[in-house]
């Protein structure tokens, strides 16, 4: 289908990009576009106006200071699929990246964008759960940093209000007890996923801690599975699936005991590469 | 005799030096495809050509009691919003039925709906307008006020006396209905050592063609002519259909076909919104151009497939199977089909169950009812999918009951090589097959032996993999006995006519068409065989009701066996007129000169005399030279139809081998076989990558793809992100080899391998995941897709 | 909503067009230009039909906007095949066969000479499962993928030869 009309507006900042959110009640930021000019096509959105936020200058680094990883909104996938300093100190998001639509679309799509669309089958989302990562977000009223754990309130649903404008993500660094751990079904490569999760914890050899596992694909929005997380530290992958309490629904490919199952699958094959010292 | 690669067979009859018939030659006229530079028909843009957008039933049922079109009116853009009633002026509606399908029926169908909607999807209204989008935002503002009635959509309770009958001049919701009894069936079973009964589901597909459907429509006011440039396989059966519903003589109407994005019989039927647009152009005496978006495509495109078969097949201990019985139910749209009927693909299940084997017991029902979904047809393999699917199921299950290793079983039943001519339980009468050649060649390609012994080396580690087969027969190169005999006006003849330009090279107009299965390559090859010049000589024009002779187009595997005759015999007859200009100019006998490589020779050493340029100057320019009362004819046209065989009947086997994720119940193909008897081959490549592609889609259906459709009759997966097909990742590399058993039918001994490879492969995916599960004791699988939801809960894990 | 001037240059052409807002890049290539070699299968990003390369990157040309490539560079399949860039990988495809209605091969082509590129600076020949998953977003309903894997194996081994 053809999208229905709208006006097309590209911000040359920040600042004129709120104003014109201000202005425009039901206007749409425009970033990537991958998720967004799939949906205009469809006509399930139509907003009067797109935002363009492409051309806004310093949103495009990434850069690792004072233990973290920050990666501004515009970054493209494929730049972070190609960076090293990605894969050297956000391993879990290298993990990710490749598992995230194709080529062509990975060449449009930014990491900002796909945490702001906050996708439930989307990979970063829960990356940046799993990492207890951050986003920074500016607005009418100034600048803010929200916590991942309370960025995703709802299905396509996030804590950004509807004049923000979600401007870094930021994870800390790798570490030496660092580690990560990533694994998705779909039924075909680059679909968006049955089941996932992204993990992290601290590990000292078979010993882990702080573990942090974020399930995608099972709610409405990325679910830390806390009770199979403490199982985990106490050392049985076991109890740990046994303690997997995820509650999803039947959706149009797979219905919710499969899902249930496949949760408690990916969970074994994760804590194997959890286990894994990083060489 | 076999082949495998590139090596020419030897054909006596047709030996020709320099011949193209069994070679690999890359099909001329790619270049302008990797160019981007073809001509698809939604490339078309004509002057003043508006665009249409459809106003669509959200409900699978509904009284349409009011529609208001004034705001869609006075849209930017729009230029007239049409509905049903309107259109019916200028247009009348059509039955779907073929009397040799006895009893079919099926209640006439308007091209936009009148009165009722009677699927999710079906077209209400038209909206023209400048452009597609102006054409959507005209839409939007159409208001339609809908009285939803009750849905059908359960076949299983489709004939209740309680469920609502959709069309009531009809009296129930059956379409069609046949019974086939054949031998002493329960005796049969009542004495076989074992017997095995399950029931095999088959999800609804669609075709997804890349390319959806188009068509541009012009009605030249003027020239009181329609011109329309279609996708579709069949010109000729369509000119005939927008003449007979416009009102106008057949040739009044020009069907214009380039190229085509896909077909795969999604193609060669008549579609409501492809004639309301034929009608709006009429009406607005202005192009207009419908290129089906893909959301709509997955609601009005052809469905097919969705059936219930249950099925039983009696065996002994030594492997000889004694019966089968079927009882299939499917449940089609609304409306049979226009004009190749939704009844078709039952008809065809129950001929084709148990085809390849010597079992004279088989009893056969066959139910097809209406249902408020999208419309059912005919699309790639037409029922033989299922057939296969249901035979071969049966085999496999039936040899693991008795514990007979299934190849084998396969051996002790297949009809023999040398039992031909034969007809078999169903009536199909069989010319020639080597269901046992092609056995033997592919358990040595496959290694079946080697694999089997890895198949156990890795179960004891843990790793479940499994060897599936599916042996089968395929109609191809059809007669009249298909449509014709029902009363259908669709010709299974086909004509070429070839003649010499004027600078000695040809030009074939064939009535077969192209859509990427290179019918223009083998029609080449055919004819530079016949007449004797290099491929580069030849131009084939195809896809053009003023140009062609009058064919049946692309469908069942026909343009090689039908088109390529018709060819070969027009590329002779040419030859001979062009010898006897030879003759005259060289003043030597037409009989003792042959054409080869473009230049006319001594047929007995191959001395050149007289090139063809030269010739072409003379005849054309020249006539003043030749002989007193000579008059060169450099043009010839020949026409072919099957008449020994009602089909000729090609067959193959193919194998699968792959391994399931018992944690996951994600299925990896690890590797597919095919080998395929279609008589002559005429281009090697060609063959192979139709059963390549063919198996492709069958792997969908085994593991991907359906259409999911709620109890209220909505489809709940209309898009590409839900509708899953094969994409790169996931598909194996498909080895295939050949076997040749020429038809004596026509000359060139050409069978069709279009839809092999689909008819197949589904069977052989579900024997192999069977066969990898058998030992961990899990019920056998037989309701495709199977998704891992499937596999997991036939393994207890959910 | 009122149309925008964009400038942009296009297979090596400069062009001016004025276009509403909501006109896709396809349909833009398609419609205004008459570019009708990149063509639409789905418009919702996942066939891969509409493949082209803007600013030296393949992108799906359904899910931009022509707005959106102002100053930008885009080459279609038209621009690729003048420039003779992927001659060889054309060749081989219809040596091999690996198009048939030849709908989706301008997408495959572009994404396949994304893949040979990029390989062809690291001396790699890819594997026939990285060639499969380069190419799974876009689809072909007519091969079967087999022969276009063959293809642009047989491609991107020659290129690692010929120019070591």
């Amino acid at each position: 289908m053809k999208p229905a009309p709208f006006a097309y507006k590209k911000a040359r900042s920040l600042e004129e990009a709120i104003a014109l959110l201000g202005e425009h009640k039901d206007a749409r930021l425009l970033a990537g576009g991958q998720s967004l000019i799939a949906t205009l096509n469809m006509r399930l959105s139509q907003p009067s106006m797109l935002i363009d936020i492409n051309g806004i200058s310093g949103l495009g680094g990434t850069a690792h200071k004072n233990g973290k990883v920050e990666i501004g909104a515009l970054v493209r996938h494929v730049q972070a699929e190609r960076s090293e300093l990605i894969a050297k100190h956000a391993p879990l998001i290298a993990r990710a990246m490749p598992h995230i639509g194709h080529p062509a679309i990975r060449n449009r799509g930014t990491l900002g964008g796909s945490i702001a669309f906050a996708d439930p089958a989307a990979e970063l989302p829960a990356c940046l759960l799993a990492l207890d990562g951050e986003i920074d977000a500016i607005g009418p009223k100034g600048k803010r940093t929200i916590r991942a754990q309370d960025f995703f309130q709802g299905l396509f649903e996030t804590a950004l209000g509807p004049q923000e404008i979600l401007t870094a993500i930021r994870v800390p660094a790798g570490t030496k007890e660092a580690r990560i751990g990533f694994a998705e079904l779909a039924r075909r490569h680059g679909d968006y996923a049955i089941v996932g999760l992204a993990a992290s914890a601290r590990g000292d050899g078979k010993k882990l801690s702080d573990v942090h596992l974020a399930y995608f694909g099972v709610g409405a929005t990325p679910v830390r599975a806390r009770k199979a997380e403490a199982a985990m530290a106490n050392g049985s992958v076991d109890d740990a699936v046994a303690a997997l309490d995820l509650e999803p629904q039947d959706d149009v490919q797979t219905n919710s005991k499969t899902k249930k199952h496949l949760a408690g699958v990916l969970l074994r094959r994760v804590a194997t590469q959890l286990m894994e010292a990083r060489s | 005799m076999k082949i495998t690669g590139d090596s020419p067979p030897v054909l006596s009859a047709l030996d020709r030096p320099n011949s193209y018939i069994g070679r690999s030659v890359p099909r001329p006229n790619l270049q302008r495809l990797t160019q981007g530079r073809g001509l698809y028909v939604s490339d078309v843009s004509l002057p003043r050509m508006a665009h249409v957008a459809f106003v669509r039933s959200p409900h699978a049922h509904a009284k349409i009691k009011n529609i208001s079109a004034d705001a869609a009116r006075k849209s930017p853009g729009v230029i007239a919003v049409v509905t049903g009633p309107e259109l019916a002026k200028v247009m009348t509606p059509w039955v779907g039925v073929l009397t040799h399908l006895k009893g079919l029926k099926s209640a006439p169908q308007s091209p936009i709906a009148v009165d009722v909607a009677c699927w999710q999807g079906e077209a209400v209204a038209a909206v023209v307008a400048r452009s597609r989008a102006e054409a959507e935002d005209g839409c939007e503002l159409v208001e339609v006020d809908y009285t939803p009635l009750p849905a059908v959509t359960d076949p299983e309770t489709a004939l209740d006396a309680k469920t609502p009958v959709i069309h009531s001049s009809l009296g129930d919701n059956l379409c069609f209905e046949r019974k086939l009894d054949v031998g002493a069936v329960d005796k049969a079973f009542a004495e076989a050592d074992a017997v095995v009964e399950t029931t095999f589901m088959f999800g609804r597909h669609t075709g997804v063609t890349t390319e959806p459907r188009a068509l541009v429509a012009d009605w030249n006011a003027g020239d009181r002519r329609m011109t329309v440039y279609h996708g579709t396989q069949a010109p000729h059966m369509m000119q005939d259909l927008f003449a007979k519903h416009l009102g106008l003589a057949s040739d009044q109407v020009r069907v214009i076909t380039k190229d085509v994005g896909g077909s795969f019989g999604i193609k060669v039927h008549c579609y409501a919104d492809e004639m309301a647009t034929v009608a709006l152009s009429k009406l607005l005496t202005r192009p207009v151009k419908f290129v089906a978006d893909r959301i709509e495509s997955f609601v009005t495109d052809i469905h097919a497939r969705d059936h219930r078969v249950k099925a039983k097949i009696g065996v002994n201990k030594d492997g000889t199977i004694t019966a089968f019985e079927i009882d299939d139910l499917t449940g089609v749209g609304p409306y049979s089909v226009y004009p190749r009927t939704s009844g078709i693909e039952a008809n065809q299940v129950v001929s084709l169950v148990g085809g390849p084997y010597a079992c004279a017991n088989y009893r056969a029902q066959a139910r097809v009812v209406f249902t408020n979904k999208n419309v059912m047809c005919q699309y790639r393999a037409v029922g033989h999918p299922l057939a296969v699917a249901v035979t071969e199921g049966l085999v496999e299950l039936a040899a693991a009951k008795i514990g007979m290793d299934p190849l084998e079983m396969r051996r002790r039943n297949l009809i023999a090589d040398d039992a031909y001519p034969c007809t078999s339980a169903a009536g199909l009468k069989f010319e020639k097959l080597s269901h046992h050649e092609s056995l033997a060649h592919l358990d040595a390609m496959m290694n079946y032996a080697g694999l089997r012994a890895e198949q156990k080396n890795l179960r004891d580690k843990g790793i479940y993999r499994g060897l599936g087969f599916a042996s089968f027969i395929e109609v191809t190169n059809p007669s009249a006995a298909f449509y014709g005999v029902g009363g259908a006006r669709i010709t299974s003849q086909d004509g070429a006519t070839v003649k010499l330009d004027s600078q000695g090279a040809i030009i074939v107009h064939t009535g077969v068409t192209e859509q990427g299965q290179g019918a223009e390559s083998v029609i080449a090859q055919v004819a530079a065989t016949a007449f004797g010049v290099s491929i580069d000589k030849v131009r084939v024009v195809t896809g053009d009701t003023d140009n062609t002779p009058y064919g049946g187009g692309t469908w069942a595997s026909r343009a090689a066996g039908i088109g390529g005759e018709a060819a070969w015999q027009a590329g002779k007859a040419l030859r001979d007129n062009v010898l006897a200009v030879a003759g005259a100019m060289l003043q030597a006998k037409p009989e003792a000169l042959d054409i080869r490589n473009g230049i006319v020779v001594d047929k007995a050493n191959g001395t050149e005399r007289l090139p063809l340029e030269e010739l072409a100057r003379v005849a054309y320019f020249r006539p003043d030279t030749l002989p007193p009362g000579f008059q060169a004819e450099l043009m010839a046209t020949r026409h072919y139809v099957p008449r020994a065989w009602p089909f000729a009947f090609t067959n193959g086997i193919q194998a699968s081998y792959l391994e399931v994720d018992t944690d996951t119940g994600f299925v990896k193909l690890l590797k597919h076989w095919c080998v395929e008897d279609c008589g002559t081959i005429i281009n090697p490549q060609l063959v192979d990558e139709q059963i390549r592609g063919g198996v492709v889609q069958g792997i969908g259906a085994a593991l991907f793809e359906q259409c999911l459709y709620d109890e209220r009759g909505q489809m709940l997966n209309g898009n590409m992100a839900d509708y899953l097909v094969p994409m790169a990742a996931e598909m194996p590399d498909i080895d295939c080899g050949h076997v040749v058993s020429p038809t004596a039918d026509s000359e060139l001994g050409a069978k069709g391998a279009g839809e092999a490879g689909t008819a197949g492969a589904p069977a052989c995916i579900m024997n192999a995941i069977n066969d990898a599960l058998r030992p961990l004791g899990a019920q056998p699988l037989t309701d495709m897709p199977f998704t891992p939801d499937k596999i997991l809960r036939a393994l207890g894990k959910v | 909503m009122s149309a925008l001037d964009i400038s942009l240059t296009v297979n090596g052409e400069p062009v001016s067009e004025r276009v509403e807002p909501r006109r896709t890049l396809v349909d833009f290539l398609r419609e205004d230009l008459a570019l009708t070699g990149s063509h639409v299968g789905c418009e919702h990003g996942v066939c891969g039909a509409c493949t082209v390369r803007v600013n030296g990157e393949i992108v799906r040309g359904c899910l931009m906007l022509a707005v959106q490539c102002d100053g930008a560079t885009v080459e279609t399949i038209e621009g690729l095949s003048d420039s003779g860039e992927i001659a060889d990988l054309q060749l081989a495809f219809e040596q091999r066969n690996a198009l048939q209605c030849g709908y989706c091969t301008p997408g495959m082509l572009a994404a396949a000479q994304d893949l040979l590129k990029r390989a062809q600076e690291i001396k790699n020949v890819p594997s026939r499962d990285e060639i499969r998953e380069h190419l799974s977003g876009n689809y072909c309903r007519c091969t079967g993928y087999h022969a276009i894997v063959d293809a642009v194996e047989a491609v991107a081994r020659a290129r690692v030869v010929s120019k070591p």
